[in-house]
Parts: structure tokens; C-alpha cells; sequence
């Protein structure tokens, strides 16, 4: 295969029909709607089900029966569309079913607008929905990410039987990239134990998030968390630039982690000693990585479109060791390097060790 | 090395297509390349625009603030990008339609009467590769054949019979680069 320039939401919608994709359902809202749009020409040439639904909500229920059948099944959405499908997510994650949600970020909160943003990290990573679960959520950065990742999330939401959320922003989704896409894959004939396919010849399967006695519900509730812990245990993924040498870590992830490369290369071109690290899975966070990376550096500076939410894991997971600072941008305004590299500048300051550097808007005067 | 180019005009302008190809282009000469399109309000009335960025190394923000060349396709584009443009930058303007008066003296300026070299060729709507034409000429960051070969893989296949007409389009547009009127 050789790269194609590929649109972010395009790209995301063909990698899930090659990684077997077999029923999307969905409502338009930008800035995904080309995802959608591109699942109505390609499900139906391939005679596979695309159903736009009269709503989010109706189109996550659906998302709910397919999954019950054992098929590989997906949506997307944009913020507020996510938003509603949360009770739908809950029931899936209470019925313990494999799915895939792409939840293309937009500035919020409420209507909000159609601009890139992160805003949603707390939503779709603490719950994505009532009750006590964590959906598998990972964070491309480019569409290349947008498009591995996908695949990945077809293939852990079968391992766990757990929902994956592709989080994405805007920006991911409307640009265009040099990116190559994976080989179709055949759809799956053979259905899991659990799946509903009609009974004949067989005891029925019940699927269901209804268990009236409490230490019934317990018991349930203990089994997610011994799959959360597993997936916690094995599943956390990031990645990292400049990191062999570096005093200041950068953390950030999806749109604002690329962004921060620029300003990481150029503080690097200036010489000064900063890395980057990107979190792949947001839930579970990479703490394992980012605690050891915390025991050599000197301090820590965590970028998002956001008020500064994973900023509060990348606390947890560096335990009080260093100082981490945050600087984020908000409403659908993309942080630009230049920006962050006045705050790496800054903290470069104050760090003894790198005293001595003379910073570019130094120089400029 | 990094180029930043800004293509901005009206809905209908080839602003989107143009933006392609000279992304295209640039991924096909081995470069990491992004393009994005604005998709915000502005798109309903006001001006389209896009970002296309070429670079030997990754490239982090596809959004470009203060681009190194815009291409402004008609007033309220020049209005919008003509502040914008980094300094030593590059404004190419479609001097057929744009009659702004010039206020920067830290940017160089290149006039192409694109519409009307366009209507020359015989069809309004090469107006677009004229002016990619000006802007490689004087950024030559890709070569023309780079940007013609572009334009051969992915010039939809219901416009093939303009492929001609798109390259000599985009030769006009170089040749403006040119001219001595291109004044720094």
C-alpha cells in the first residue's frame, strides 16, 4: 500500500470498514459528518448495514442491539451528540458489549461551536455514562494515528467486550495527511458464545444491565473491575520524543501533543533539554511510563484545549514528585507553538540546570 | 524547512481544490505535507480558506496564523491575510478583482491579473492555477512539474480535458513571477 492524502474523518470511517466494520449507525453533526457521509456510500457498495438514525440517542441504541448480535459495530458523533448517547453507553457497558464511538471534539460547553477542542476528556474518560466503568479511550494525533488506532479499537473492544472511544477533535477530523490505510479485512462469519443469533439448537443467551438484588449488582459491578484492572494492567499506551536527556517534560495528547512537537523541536533547536510525551490510551492513562519519566526529570508541563483536565492524571501518576504546570486553550482556540514555547521558556527559567539559556524572544530583543 | 501557504477567496474559486494540489504535490516530492480547511462560520458568505503546510520534519500545528505566503483571490481575502502574513512574507494577489490599496512595507507583494489571464485561456475557472503558478514561481518550494504531475493524478476524472488548459494556466502564473512589476 502506498500513503494517500486522507481526510481525518475519511480515513477513521475506512479503517473501521477494513478492520470489518459491520453495522454503523449514526446522526450528522460537525465536525464528523464526513465520516458518516463517507459510512453511507461504502457500508451500502459493500452490503453492510449504515442506518442514519432520527437522533443520537436512537443511533447509540441501536449500537446497543447490533452489539448484542456479536457484530463488529460503531458510531460517531461530535460533543454534544456524544453527550446524549451516554445512557446508551452505560446500558452497553452494564451488558458488557464490544463497541466503537468516535467522538470527534468540539468546543463546548452546550451548543458550543464546530472548532477543535479537548473539553470532553473528563466525560469520555471517567465514565462516558452512569454508573461505575471507564470506556478504553485512545487519542490519535495525526490521521495516520487516527486510522491504526481505529483498527486497535475494534480489536480491544473484542478482547474486553468493552466499549472503545476514538477521541479525536476537529481538527484530526478535517485535516488532510499523507497516511496509508490497513488491508480490508474479511468480515467475521463466526459469532462469540455470548452473542444473540436466534437460539436454534441451542440454550438461549440473555444480555442485559438489570440486577434487582444489590449483591447481585456487586458481584456484576466486580467482574468489570476485574476486566478494568486487566486492561489497566496491559493496555496503557503513549509515546515520546526527546525523552533520553530531557529536564522538562511536555505532556500532551491528540492535537495540542502534536502542536507541542513544534515547540519541542524548537526549544530542542535552542538547546534546550525538553521532551514530549503523548498518551495514546487516555483511559487506561500511561501512568506506568509517565511515573518513571517523572523520577529524572525536572519538571513537567502538561498542554491541552481544554481548562486543564489530564492535567489531574498527570498528577496522580507523577505523585507530588515534580512540578507540573499547565497551560491550555479553550472554546475551540488551538494552543500555537509559539505559545507553548513561551511557557517552556518559562519553567527552563526556572530551572536551575538550565540556567544560562538565552530564550528566542530573548534573542529576538 | 517549513512553508506555510494560505489560499483564501470565494466559495466556487477552486480555493479548496488548489490547496490540494499543491499538497499533493509536495507528499508525492517526499515532503511531510497538512491541509485544512477552514470550517468554521466564516465559510457561509465571507471568505474559504485553506492551510496547506510543507516541511522536512513532522509537522505540528496544520493551522497557520502567520503564514509565509497567502494567496488572496479577492478583497476580503487581501483584507484578512494582507495583516497576517509573516514578515519577509509573500502576498500573491488576483489584481483583477483586488483593488485594495497595499499598507505593509515588510512583505513583498506579487500582482496577477489571474481572472483575467484565466478568461484568456478560455475558462474562469483556471483562475486558481494561475496563481499557484505565481506562488510556486516566487517560493520555489516545488517544482512545476512536481505540481503538473499533481494535478494528472488527481484532477477529477470529469475535468481531465482541462489538464492542458491547467498547465498552461499554471505557466502563465509562473511567468507573472517573472515580471519585473513584481516588486519588492
Amino acid at each position: 500500500m502506498t500513503k494517500q492524502m486522507l481526510k481525518g474523518n475519511i480515513a477513521i470511517a475506512e479503517a473501521a470498514i477494513r478492520a470489518g466494520v459491520e453495522a454503523y449507525f449514526g446522526y450528522p453533526i460537525t465536525p464528523q459528518t464526513e465520516l458518516l457521509e463517507h459510512m453511507s456510500k461504502r457500508m451500502i457498495e459493500l452490503k453492510r448495514v449504515f442506518l442514519q438514525a432520527e437522533s443520537e440517542v436512537a443511533a447509540i441504541n441501536m449500537v446497543y442491539g447490533a452489539a448484542c448480535t456479536g457484530v463488529r459495530v460503531m458510531t460517531s458523533s461530535s460533543s454534544p451528540g456524544f453527550s446524549l448517547m451516554q445512557e446508551g453507553l452505560s446500558y452497553i457497558a452494564g451488558s458488557e458489549l464490544p463497541c466503537v464511538v468516535v467522538d470527534v471534539m468540539r468546543g463546548g460547553p452546550g451548543l458550543g461551536n464546530i472548532l477543535p477542542s479537548q473539553g470532553d476528556y473528563f466525560q469520555i474518560t471517567r465514565s462516558a455514562g452512569h454508573g461505575d466503568y471507564h470506556p478504553i479511550v485512545l487519542a490519535p494525533a495525526s490521521v495516520q494515528e487516527a486510522i491504526d488506532l481505529t483498527v486497535l479499537a475494534f480489536e480491544l473492544a473484542d478482547k474486553y467486550r468493552h466499549i472503545v472511544i476514538v477521541a479525536a477533535d476537529g481538527l484530526i477530523g478535517q485535516m488532510m495527511e499523507p497516511a496509508e490505510l490497513p488491508p480490508m479485512q474479511a468480515v467475521a462469519t463466526e459469532r462469540p458464545s455470548w452473542a444473540l443469533t436466534g437460539a436454534k439448537d441451542r440454550e438461549p443467551n440473555a444480555i442485559a444491565s438489570f440486577y434487582l438484588k444489590a449483591e447481585e449488582e456487586e458481584a456484576f459491578n466486580q467482574k468489570i473491575q476485574t476486566t478494568l484492572q486487566k486492561i489497566q494492567k496491559t493496555e496503557q499506551r503513549s509515546t515520546e520524543f526527546y525523552t533520553d536527556d530531557c529536564e522538562i517534560l511536555v505532556v500532551g495528547y491528540g492535537t495540542a501533543g502534536r502542536i507541542a512537537l513544534s515547540a519541542v523541536q524548537t526549544a530542542r533547536d535552542n538547546g534546550m533539554k525538553v521532551g514530549l510525551f503523548r498518551p495514546l490510551t487516555l483511559w487506561p492513562f500511561p501512568e506506568k511510563r509517565l511515573s518513571e519519566l517523572a523520577d529524572v526529570v525536572g519538571a513537567c508541563l502538561v498542554v491541552e484545549m481544554n481548562a486543564g483536565q489530564m492535567v489531574e492524571d498527570v498528577r496522580l501518576a507523577t505523585g507530588g514528585q515534580i512540578p507540573v504546570s499547565f497551560y491550555g486553550r479553550m472554546g475551540g482556540v488551538i494552543p500555537m507553538p509559539d505559545e507553548i514555547l513561551h511557557e517552556i521558556e518559562t519553567h527552563c527559567r526556572q530551572l536551575k540546570n538550565c540556567e544560562g539559556i538565552v530564550t528566542l524572544s530573548e534573542r529576538a530583543k | 524547512m517549513q512553508m506555510e501557504f494560505v489560499f483564501a477567496g470565494f466559495g466556487g474559486q477552486g480555493i479548496m481544490f488548489v490547496g490540494q494540489v499543491l499538497a499533493y504535490a509536495g507528499m508525492d516530492t517526499g515532503l511531510e505535507v497538512t491541509w485544512i480547511p477552514s470550517y468554521g462560520p466564516e465559510m457561509r458568505g465571507g471568505t474559504a480558506n485553506c492551510c496547506v503546510v510543507l516541511a522536512d520534519r513532522p509537522i505540528g500545528s496544520p493551522v497557520v496564523h502567520y503564514p509565509q505566503v497567502a494567496v488572496a483571490f479577492n478583497n476580503p481575502s487581501f483584507e484578512k491575510y494582507e495583516p497576517a502574513i509573516a514578515p519577509n512574507g509573500l502576498l500573491v494577489y488576483n489584481s483583477s478583482m483586488i483593488t485594495l490599496d497595499r499598507t505593509r512595507s515588510d512583505i513583498e507583494y506579487l500582482p496577477v491579473p489571474a481572472t483575467v489571464i484565466a478568461d484568456e485561456l478560455g475558462d474562469m475557472r483556471l483562475t486558481n492555477m494561475v496563481m499557484l503558478g505565481a506562488a510556486i514561481s516566487a517560493r520555489p518550494t516545488l517544482s512545476l512539474d512536481a505540481v503538473k504531475q499533481a494535478l494528472d493524478d488527481h484532477l477529477p476524472s470529469h475535468r481531465r480535458d482541462l489538464l492542458e488548459a491547467n498547465f498552461m494556466a499554471l505557466e502563465r502564473g509562473m511567468a507573472c513571477a517573472l515580471n519585473p512589476a513584481f516588486t519588492k
